[in-house]
């Protein structure tokens, strides 16, 4: 214990950088709360580091040449546990985990999170929300942190509530514009449905397991090799309800486009980077039940690609940059959903780590976009922003090869490595890798599509005031390019090694047919170049034609750019529904008729008692002193009728020992008289 | 000893005591000037004193003697403050009638 307690410390720092700025930020001068807050994540950061960055290195400078991977000399896991619950047969103990597996999302978490940190120094200056911004981005990064350091379901959980907190209380920032606020409560109330799918799996885990710690899982699991049950199925599909609510899966993803109300560090952080992989990292982190639940694994997939493929084509027509980003996140995590569901867990991980670059990055550049348009977000009004903005245009344009698809970007080894696990899985699997081929496809077509809009071309609107980026902007901008581009460098093969202890598939990464895996990515990239050579075609050398494939084809464009209604009718099966029930239901028979009608009986009640009794408090001296002789009457008369006051338990009068003392003394006193 | 155990029976004592303690009962209820009726409730307190020196001095006890000591102390604490109120209600009212001192009325 005593050799992890530093574990503590990651999660330690930024609530105290919560608490600092939370409490007393307002009082703090300016620059004292940058410090503070952004020391927070740095803190972590360095105890991650020096904690694990150390061995990664060097396992990986040491397998350059040795060209394949063999055991890595690293600790399983450290703990940290003190005794949390004890209730019964219940014990759950506070435990930290750090293995690989949080180990990669700890560098995220703390890494990307510090340079979005420090980007909104710059995003954020002139904000009076100045302190609370910032005391809410430390919440954030305690409560994410203690999800991925958790060692059981409890704790996870606990993070997971928290991270849910502290994403309604940024996307609701500017909680003044009634759009935010209300996107708040979306995200909010949306989250809840999927965490009470996995209230429920952690229920049943309880009561099939008798533990929540995820050890005691894994060693009861491996104790019954042959367990394939129907409880695995519905607990992994209980999981999978939460894990669709926090990684805006389908059906479930609605809550993601709207939060982009908030400030765009927070969209680049939570609603991208971290809090929205969440999901992926439970399933990766529970993965030894999904493996025994093939079902509950195929509908992972199902899932996945089903997203992937629906956010791609609605991102095709939007015209709010963050709106497209937020599409494209969505549809990304689909991937990851869908590289879970094929068992490629060390892929989707892969692609987690990836995608926290390059997405990060896009929605940083477009941060910076929409500072220097002065809080323009629509993407009709930019464009020709190349020279104005070229640290962004050129950190964007990385971006955008990255995510979709290009040598030797990052976006390219991820998205080769899950479509290549899915091309090799069983049934199916060739349908799931067409359906990501064609994902690839549109990615790249919306991402060049935003790319030619918002930089090249002439500008379209004449906006007075374009700000410059500030440092603190752009050099978070400039070291997140340079990780989308040389990330992925890493390769699949030594990252799912390393992961191996933690995330190990029972079907172990394929590495059997180089040439395969050659062709398709091959054909990965001449995807993604049809999307690009098509968006080129449509938003450079032939601006005209979108309006008129639009125009030719009113129910399709109509149907996307709607978002193929969704939110419209979730309003009309559930919300409505919802509120006219609340209204005719709960407000006008249980309020107003059931429980109004008891206070009224009650208040009744007690007002016609007080009409009875107030004829006593006549305010007449002498009527009461009438009532109070009369009760003193009462009692004499009652002394009288039962007989002598020795029935009477007074204990002055009483008591019969005091009486023969009486007794005696008064014959005593009488002899000494005489 | 005292001649009164003697000469006067314990009963007269509290015959006595009964009949002063009804009279301040009925001056109570009766009577419609303030300072009357505060006269009437002194009455009451000082037939409930004789009562317990009678039984202190029958039973040779201390106690009902003490007793007697605090409902005096009681009692001119009591007389203190009466009477500052009944004159406060004068100034006030102009009246000392105790029917028409009904301002706590429902």
């Amino acid at each position: 214990m005593t050799d992890s307690a530093h574990l503590w410390l990651i999660p330690l720092f930024p609530f105290l950088g919560f608490l600092l700025n939370g409490i007393l930020g307002s009082r703090l001068p300016r620059r004292l709360t940058t410090i503070v807050g952004v020391l927070a994540p740095l803190a972590s950061l360095v105890v991650v580091l020096s904690d694990f960055g150390a061995t990664v290195i060097s396992a990986a400078s040491s397998c350059r040449g040795c060209g394949q991977v063999t055991a890595l000399t690293l600790p399983d896991a450290e703990a940290l546990s003190y005794h949390w619950l004890n209730i019964g047969a219940l014990h759950v103990d506070f435990i930290f985990v750090l293995d690989q597996l949080s180990a990669v999302m700890l560098l995220i978490i703390t890494g990307v999170g510090f340079l979005i940190h420090v980007y909104s120094v710059g995003y954020m200056r002139d904000d009076p929300g100045y302190a609370r911004y910032f005391s809410f981005l430390n919440l954030f990064l305690f409560f994410m942190t203690v999800l991925v350091l958790a060692g059981n379901f409890l704790l996870m959980f606990v993070g997971w509530e928290g991270v849910g907190l502290a994403s309604y209380l940024l996307i609701g920032f500017w909680f003044q514009r009634d759009s935010a606020a209300s996107a708040g409560k979306k995200a909010f109330i949306v989250n809840r449905i999927g965490d009470f799918g996995f209230l429920i799996g952690i229920f049943l885990v309880l009561t099939t397991f008798g533990t929540l710690s995820f050890g005691g899982i894994a060693a009861s699991l491996s104790m019954n090799p042959a367990w394939h049950g129907t409880v695995l199925t519905v607990i992994c599909l209980c999981l999978l309800v939460g894990a669709a609510g926090k990684s805006a899966q389908l059906p479930l993803y609605v809550w993601l486009p709207d939060a982009m109300e908030g400030p765009t560090p927070v969209s680049a952080l939570i609603h991208a980077a971290t809090m929205v992989t969440a999901g992926v990292y439970m399933i990766a982190r529970t993965h030894l039940l999904f493996d025994r639940a093939p079902i509950a694994l195929w509908t992972v997939a199902i899932v996945g690609a089903a997203t992937a493929l629906f956010a791609a084509t609605i991102a095709l027509v939007q015209n709010d940059i963050k709106r497209v980003l937020a599409y494209s996140t969505i549809s990304q995590l689909g991937y990851m959903f869908l590289a879970c569901g094929v068992a490629a867990y060390s892929a989707a991980i892969f692609h987690l780590v990836m995608h926290a670059f390059f997405k990060a990055l896009l929605f940083l550049a477009a941060g910076s976009v929409i500072h220097a348009m002065g809080g323009e977000q629509d993407l009709r009004k930019m464009g020709g922003l190349h020279k104005k903005l070229p640290v962004t245009f050129w950190t964007m344009t990385v971006a955008v090869f990255a995510i979709a698809g290009f040598p030797p970007f990052a976006g390219f080894f991820s998205k080769d490595a899950i479509l290549y696990a899915a091309f090799l899985d069983g049934t199916g699997g060739k349908l799931l890798w067409f359906i990501g081929l064609i994902t690839a496809l549109l990615t790249s077509f919306y991402m060049f599509r935003l790319w030619y809009m918002a930089f090249l071309g002439e500008p379209r609107s004449e906006s007075s005031h374009h700000h410059a980026t500030p440092k603190s902007m752009a050099v978070p901008l400039v070291i997140l390019a340079v990780l989308s581009v040389c990330g992925g460098w890493i390769g699949i093969h030594r990252f799912s090694a390393y992961l191996a202890p933690a995330a190990a598939a029972h079907r172990p990464m394929p590495t059997g047919n180089p040439a395969l895996e050659a062709l398709l990515s091959i054909v990965a990239v001449l995807a993604a170049l049809e999307g690009w050579l098509i968006a080129d075609k449509y938003y450079r050398r032939k601006t005209e034609r979108p309006a008129q494939l639009a125009a030719a084809l009113p129910f399709g464009y109509k149907l996307l750019s709607n978002k193929y209604y969704v939110d419209e009718i979730y309003s009309a099966i559930i919300v409505k529904p919802l509120f006219a029930f609340s209204k005719f239901v709960l407000e006008w028979i249980v309020d107003t008729a059931i429980l109004g009608g008891l206070a009224w009986l009650l208040a009744g009640i007690a007002n016609i008692t007080g009409m009875i009794l107030q004829r006593w408090q006549s305010g007449n001296l002498r009527s009461y002193a009438a009532w109070l002789a009369a009760g003193a009457a009462a009692v004499l008369l009652f002394l009288l009728l039962t007989g002598s006051p020795h029935a009477w338990s007074l204990p002055f009068f009483h008591s019969e020992t005091i009486y023969k003392v009486s007794h005696i003394t008064v014959i005593q006193s009488g002899q000494a008289g005489h | 000893m005292s001649f009164l155990q003697h000469d006067v029976p314990l009963s007269w004592y509290l015959l006595l005591s009964a009949i002063l303690f009804s009279l301040g009962v009925v001056g109570f209820l009766v009577k419609r000037n303030l300072i009357t009726v505060f006269m009437s409730i002194e009455l009451m307190l000082n037939a409930v004193n004789l009562s317990f020196v009678t039984f202190a001095y029958q039973w040779h006890e201390v106690r009902g003697q003490i007793f007697v000591f605090f409902v005096m102390m009681v009692a001119a604490a009591e007389a203190a403050v009466g009477l500052a109120i009944i004159i406060a209600v004068f100034r006030a009212r102009s009246t000392l009638a105790v029917d028409r001192i009904d301002l706590m009325k429902l």
